[in-house]
């Protein structure tokens, strides 16, 4: 996190999702306001159906049908995501914010050769581009990625799981974006090579200058990685604040809790401290803390008002306990 | 582990072998050449009563393999079992039946390891009525009871509700109720929480660290996440593409690991503070395929330390130190 002052390049406001099903309404993001600075890595944590996902999704408005944005902005550098039209949507994909999910093998094609993989994602933007051209860019950035060229000819099948992360995230990078969205990059992968990829995707933040959104629940890659951290519950931010913060002096119970019960193999830990319960259904309207019936702190306010998400010097949390000031 | 020598060992694996034919083309079948993947080569180990041993290691490291062959899932190649020190694998299904109710299982994904047809009451109290352990009506009983020491509380709520009603966490607690009804004293958990969320995770692993006091049981506990087996495993054995490595005590492994592989494994444990900055040494590529190993030590192509002697010759697994077994030239 460099310069505070300059313009975000990423700014989402007021930002909620809803997905209508036969029961009611899916509030999977509600009221999300966060702003991700040029060169910086913010991390997205929270348990699954927090609406960490859908936030992402969202990013390059790719939430799967019924889900649809009810209200809020999404500013990237100025311009207003949700009021694109499908072909500056499809312009600004790839090519401005680009996406690495979980699963490699699903995100590429069995039939395609890695080099027409790159050669598809090159020429659907420049199509003007030669084969030549596009294939010597491909190579320029296997060579960043510590994969040799000859793996252009190969296709999916015959690449391991660890390196066709790799050859995803340098799909991702081939067009230079700005913003690099991560959902669970490595959540596939087994330690080493996940140990592996996270050294590269550090590596390659600073390469490539990028932005960066990882949106986790492995915690220990957040804290490798990321400057701020949003911790999600219930489709809101419960917490935001500087990885140092989040992981020393957590504000929120949520994130108190989340940080009290990952083990840690550096410490001797005798106990884990679980957090009983399990996260809301998002069903219908939240008028009390969503944390609330899980919260060893819960007040009565809690369970009638939801807190809403103040700022308690830079660092911002939405809890009733410090409502008098942290 | 203290007193090793007073506590009675439950389990012995000794020399263990497992190898699956590989389905070949049609020129291997006119050849009769058949290729085997190595999934099981050459395992002992042994579990003291009461015991956790971990077994952890990448995928493809014949972790589970090697569990489903303690409690006869699959036949073993060759290479036997004891169980009390009787040999199991010399056991008639008719036989093995009776033990299966002592011997158990509980699998990674706990949603698929349900019928979605069966309540919740149903499935639990499916091993007994296999078994034909008492009445309808005390089954009954016995699946409410473990069923509130897994705290699926309150029982007789939860009893008739089904799989898609439950939350992951439930689900777990369900599938753990479902291999402990029939009062096992060996448990095999295969890779038990590594698809829940961290709080549930927490919780699971609280969880089966009190029913192994409370219930007097033996665990073999697979994981891949060293951080988990730190916290509820005695003894820890590392796998690598179908064998042992290394095994020792929890401490004496995180305090003093040999083996190379052991280390770089832990060297790849994200730590989840930000102040914590790792100088990893990791090593190169991935685990190769278990149908072709790499000779000598199979770990020799990704090893730092390796010299011509290692592609040579297999490293026996042997006491470096009491208790502490490793399987490298080094030692």
């Amino acid at each position: 996190m460099s310069n505070v002052v300059q313009d975000p390049i990423l700014d989402i406001q007021n930002l909620s999702i809803a997905y209508p099903i036969s029961i009611g309404t899916v509030r999977a993001v509600t009221d999300v306001s966060v702003s991700v600075q040029k060169g910086e890595v913010l991390g997205v944590v929270g348990e699954s159906g927090c609406g960490k996902s859908t936030l992402g999704l969202s990013i390059l408005k790719l939430m799967k049908p019924p889900g649809r944005i009810t209200s809020g902005r999404i500013l990237y550098k100025g311009n207003d995501i949700i009021d694109m039209n499908d072909r500056e949507l499809l312009a600004m994909r790839g090519r401005n914010i680009a996406m690495i999910f979980q699963n490699p093998l699903t995100s590429l094609d069995p039939l395609m050769s890695v080099e027409r993989h790159f050669i598809e994602t090159i020429t659907v933007h420049e199509p003007e581009t030669s084969v030549a051209e596009c294939i010597r860019r491909a190579e320029k950035i296997l060579s960043d990625l510590g994969i040799e060229a000859r793996r252009l000819k190969e296709y999916p099948h015959q690449l391991s799981g660890g390196m066709r992360q790799r050859i995803m995230i340098g799909l991702a990078l081939v067009l230079h974006p700005d913003i690099l969205l991560a959902d669970e990059p490595t959540t596939a992968l087994d330690v080493i090579v996940e140990a592996g990829f996270t050294d590269l995707l550090i590596k390659l933040h600073k390469l490539y200058e990028l932005t960066v959104i990882l949106i986790s629940h492995n915690l220990g890659l957040v804290a490798q990685m990321a400057d701020r951290i949003a911790v999600m519950y219930g489709g809101r931010i419960a917490e935001l604040a500087t990885v140092e913060e989040i992981f020393t002096r957590p504000l929120h119970p949520y994130t108190q809790g989340l940080m009290n019960c990952v083990p840690n193999i550096l410490l001797d830990q005798k106990e884990l401290n679980a957090m009983p319960g399990s996260p809301p259904g998002l069903v219908g309207e939240q008028n009390s803390c969503p944390f609330a019936p899980r919260c060893p702190k819960a007040m009565d306010i809690c369970r009638s008002k939801l807190p809403p998400l103040k700022e308690y010097d830079g660092r911002q949390a939405a809890c009733w306990l410090y409502e008098g000031g942290v | 582990m203290k007193g090793e020598c007073e506590m009675a060992t439950l389990i012995r694996a000794e020399h263990l072998v497992k190898n699956f034919p590989v389905k070949g083309t049609i020129l291997d079948s006119l050849t009769r050449r058949r290729s085997f993947v190595h999934a099981v080569d050459d395992v002992s180990f042994e579990i003291a009563e009461g015991e956790v041993l971990g077994l952890a290691g990448e995928s493809g490291s014949g972790k589970s393999t090697t569990g489903r062959l303690l409690i006869r899932l699959i036949e073993p190649s060759s290479g036997r079992v004891d169980y009390r020190g009787a040999d199991i694998t010399t056991y008639s299904t008719r036989e093995f039946e009776a033990l299966r109710a002592k011997m158990q299982i509980v699998f990674q994904d706990p949603v698929s390891s349900l019928s979605p047809r069966m309540s919740v009451g149903e499935a639990i109290g499916h091993p007994l009525q296999i078994h034909r352990m008492g009445s309808a009506r005390e089954r009954r009983g016995v699946v409410l009871e473990i069923m509130t020491k897994v705290g699926l509380t309150p029982a007789e709520y939860l009893y008739r509700k089904y799989p898609h009603q439950l939350s992951g966490g439930q689900s777990q607690r369900v599938v753990l109720a479902r291999a402990l009804v029939t009062q096992p004293d060996f448990l095999v958990a295969d890779e038990p929480i590594a698809m829940a969320d961290v709080s549930v995770r927490a919780l699971i692993m609280q969880l089966m660290r009190d029913l192994k006091e409370e219930m007097g049981l033996t665990y073999l506990f697979i994981t891949h996440d060293l951080a988990t087996a730190k916290y509820l495993c005695d003894r820890i054995a590392i796998m690598y593409l179908g064998r042992i490595v290394e095994l020792t005590t929890r401490d004496e492994l995180f305090s003093r690991p040999h083996h190379p592989y052991t280390k770089a494994l832990l060297d790849a444990v994200p730590i989840p503070d930000p102040r914590v900055k790792k100088n990893k040494e990791l090593p190169a590529g991935e685990i190769p395929s278990a149908i072709n190993p790499p000779s000598g030590c199979h770990f020799h192509p990704r090893c730092r330390f390796a010299m011509p002697a290692c592609s040579a010759a297999r490293p026996p697994l042997k006491e470096i130190s009491p208790g502490h077994f490793s399987a490298c030239i080094l030692d």
